[in-house]
């Protein structure tokens, strides 16, 4: 223990403690800190008496406001529901055509299938709604099953090859690879290409004219244009889902992908599919 | 002899271990019981060739055993290296995902690695370094327990290094800052109990009539973080030889368990430890006596009473009842004023030699390190606020508020204890160049800045985005716009962070070079006020 000395610079007393050198002065406390740990306290206090907080036995004192943060969200929830109530109710008696026909039905239902649509459709086909390689953009003119209202709203309730759908829309490009041979595929390849596009080597393509004439026209049509009835895309157009050039084309004829979209019918409700085939018709290249 | 019991005891460690890897009931466990027996017999293999059957010198029990705290300081050095670099690396993989590299190295398992590596391994490793230090010197006694303080060195190593191998094998309790699995956490809480013991008898057979306060500081944090870690991770393992348990809790009593355990890591660990570090080296580096002595005792109690409550804001508007909600909240809003009254006395110690700021670099340090404790210390109390947490929680704000904490506060205050202690330790007459201390502190500072400051703006615009509802009542973003609109600010990030990391290289290399008994040429950073000129 060392005496208590005045210290020079600050003419505080120190406690006479001395730990390697160091020392303390005997100041008070600040005086604003004091008082603004009170300030925190007694608001504390006040707080507590206003607000759910001390535990009791079985259960804990309530607070004379009788807050519940459950009861909160309740509140909000039944004031979002309650404005938005003969919207739902309008949804719910109309077809998609009606809702379309009535202008603020319409900027309903567009906002709310645009908020189901980026909880439910952004994972595939993007959060533009722009598609990606197996995912159809869904903002150009180029529908497999139809762009009308009344069309999206069916691939929507009963998905595409979706097993669990009886009346899902179905059907399935076969795999060529047992059928043509390598330079018949080639061939065809060079044809659908040549269709949108410049090919590598023009001398394929009367052959794959033959070879599409033969084994590709029955579902894509004499012409190409495809046959929505079956799914079966537009070849004359540059847009490809699974991916543009003979190569990819080759491998689609080779063993085709046939994509699967889910039913969303059952899974999110009658109201919920008929703002979301309003949102998506809305979109770009809708009929 | 020298070394006898302890190479019996690890060749036994060792042999148990190789055991462990024969019987393991699952393919992680075995790989992680290998690297065990890796380590020990490298361990193993150093002490033999180390032995000696000289009859051993009686130790100077006057003298201060300062042997664990060299180590420590280097640990401390090493591991801040590779801590912040795993945190660099983590961020670089948030703004260009292509960079998780499966399995081991993906974000998922770095994570862990980076939180434990800055926290248990960087910050442990300065709290045990230099309470050792600090406990000596405020008490005038030798380290109790002889060669216990290097067990305490060495078992705490071998935590990190299991810890840090577990997460990369995938072994994991998914227990935030308490992910390794219960093997581990048993052998800490012996190193954890053999430190207690270091300590305490230390200051038990101290020469000082009263304890110092930084010694209350770090007796508290010991003593915590021992309750904390042994309820926390209270489990069953599913088999003795397996990498698996089950926590004694479910459900909320386990979140909350959790959250009581991780926010009080952050009060005993990363405040009430690293308040002992300052109570010590602030007053030493600027010569000065500490501010108030009443406040001192006030803060310290009301900070310790308050702190271990405020776990439940972490949980706010979730499952956990109101009640438990609402005292959190209150109990952190009342915290404000106790931390600040540590940041008033470290800075109000300054009084009288505030010049100091301008010609010593490691004071600046410290001091921006007490203004970043007072900053995270108000904006913490601020964020458990329900209100505000409503907006702040689960988003970047989060990670911005601890970064300004961990790399502010935590960061600046232990390389600033590490520039002080170094040149004492190995007796050297100063840092090989005050200099580079003065370019660590800029890169540092600057890479705090950037760091909380892009976080702040991308957590903001995140809750924002999160929340924002159009007139007719339906969510305007999808989740994944958030993310996309996060990655410019994740980028600023990564570099705010490298900013930090090649401040911490500087050191790493000046601390290396001091330790060498190298001084490298250079102007003194005392430069002289410039003269008067007279009036014209």
């Amino acid at each position: 223990m060392t005496e208590k000395h005045i210290d020079e610079v600050s003419g505080v007393s120190t406690t006479g403690h001395e730990w390697d050198g160091i020392r303390e002065l005997d100041n008070p406390m600040p005086r604003w800190w004091l008082w603004t740990f009170y300030a925190t306290v007694i608001w504390a206090i006040g707080y507590t008496v206003a607000y759910p907080a001390w535990p009791l036995l079985t259960s804990a004192t309530r607070g004379v406001l009788d807050y519940s943060s459950r009861g909160e969200v309740k509140q909000e929830l039944a004031a979002a529901s309650a404005a938005q109530e003969k919207y739902i109710a309008a949804i719910k008696a109309k077809s998609v055509d009606e809702i379309e026909a009535d202008g603020s039905l319409r900027d309903f239902a567009t906002a709310a299938g645009a908020a189901t649509f980026r909880v439910n459709c952004v994972q595939c086909h993007g959060s533009g709604a722009q598609g990606s390689p197996g995912f159809p953009n869904l903002n150009d003119d180029e529908w497999l099953w139809g762009g009308s209202a009344d069309q999206i709203h069916k691939t929507i309730v009963h998905g595409i090859r979706f097993v669990d759908d009886p009346d899902t829309r179905t059907s399935e490009m076969p795999a060529f690879a047992e059928m043509l041979n390598p330079g018949q595929i080639g061939d065809v390849s060079a044809y659908v290409a040549s269709l949108s596009g410049p090919v590598s080597d023009p001398a394929k393509v009367e052959p794959g004219a033959k070879v599409f004439a033969d084994n590709c026209a029955a579902c894509h049509g004499a012409n190409a244009k495809g046959n929505r009835d079956l799914g079966a895309p537009d070849l004359t157009d540059a847009i490809w889902l699974y991916g543009s050039g003979e190569r990819a084309i080759a491998q689609q004829v080779r063993a085709p992908k046939n994509g699967v979209m889910p039913a969303w019918g059952a899974r999110l409700g009658d109201v919920k599919v008929k703002e979301l085939a309003v949102y998506v018709h809305s979109l770009g290249g809708g009929e | 002899m020298r070394y006898g019991a302890e190479i019996a005891w690890m060749s036994l460690a060792t042999f148990l271990a190789l055991l462990g890897a024969g019987f393991a009931a699952d393919a992680p466990f075995r790989a992680h019981m290998w690297v065990l027996f890796a380590v020990l017999a490298i361990g193993t293999i150093v002490l033999l060739r180390n032995v000696s059957f000289e009859p051993e010198q009686p130790v100077d029990q006057s003298a201060y055993m300062d042997g664990p705290i060299r180590y420590g300081a280097i640990a401390t050095v090493f591991w801040a290296v590779v801590g912040l670099l795993v945190g660099v690396v983590i961020a670089l993989q948030l703004a260009f995902p292509d960079l998780n590299l499966e399995p081991w190295f993906n974000f998922g398992r770095m994570r862990p690695l980076h939180t434990s590596a800055v926290i248990f391994a960087f910050g442990g490793n300065a709290l045990i370094a230099t309470s050792f230090y600090v406990v000596q010197r405020t008490c005038r006694a030798r380290l109790f327990g002889g060669n216990l303080a290097w067990y305490v060195f060495w078992g705490y190593q071998l935590f990190i290094v299991m810890a840090a191998t577990g997460y990369l094998l995938g072994i994991t309790q998914s227990r935030e800052y308490a992910e390794p699995e219960w093997y581990i956490d048993l052998f800490l809480t012996v190193v954890w109990v053999a430190y207690l013991t270091v300590f305490l008898g230390t200051i038990l057979k101290r020469k000082e009539p009263h304890i110092y306060v930084a010694n209350w500081f770090y007796l508290s944090f010991i003593v915590t973080i021992a309750m904390l870690h042994v309820v926390n991770n209270l489990a069953v393992p599913a088999s003795f030889v397996g990498s698996k348990s089950y926590s004694l809790f479910s459900g909320v009593q386990d979140a909350l368990t959790q959250w009581w355990y991780g926010h009080n890591a952050v009060g005993f660990f990363l405040t009430a430890g690293f308040l002992g570090m300052m109570y010590y080296f602030i007053p030493k580096q600027v010569n000065r006596p500490v501010y108030s002595y009443r406040l001192s005792i006030i803060h310290f109690w009301s900070l310790i009473f308050m702190y271990i409550w405020a776990g439940p804001h972490h949980l706010h508007y979730t499952a956990l009842p109101d009640w438990a909600q609402t005292l959190g909240m209150v109990f952190s809003i009342m915290l404000w004023m106790p931390s600040w009254g540590g940041m008033i006395n470290g800075l109000m110690t300054l009084s009288g030699a505030w010049d100091k700021l301008r010609t010593d670099p490691i004071v600046r340090m410290m001091v921006t390190a007490v203004a970043f404790y007072g900053m995270a210390t108000f904006e913490g109390p601020m964020m458990s606020i329900k209100a505000v947490n409503s907006l702040s929680h689960y988003t970047d704000w989060t990670i911005g508020h601890v970064h300004s904490g961990a790399l502010g506060w935590n960061g600046l205050i232990s390389f600033g204890a590490v520039y002080f202690m170094v040149p004492r330790l190995w007796n050297r007459e100063r840092l090989y160049s005050v200099r580079m201390v003065n370019w660590h502190f800029w890169l540092a500072t600057l890479g705090i800045v950037i760091y909380a400051a892009s976080m702040w703006v991308s957590g903001i615009m995140q809750g924002l985005m999160w929340r924002e509802y159009d007139e007719q009542g339906f969510l305007v973003y999808s989740f994944a716009e958030s993310v996309a609109a996060m990655h410019p600010y994740y980028v600023m990030r990564a570099f705010g962070g490298a900013l930090y990391l090649s401040g911490v290289v500087i050191m790493a290399w000046n601390i290396f070079m001091t330790i060498r008994g190298h001084q490298r040429e250079e102007v003194p950073t005392t430069g002289t006020a410039p003269a008067l000129q007279p009036a014209e």
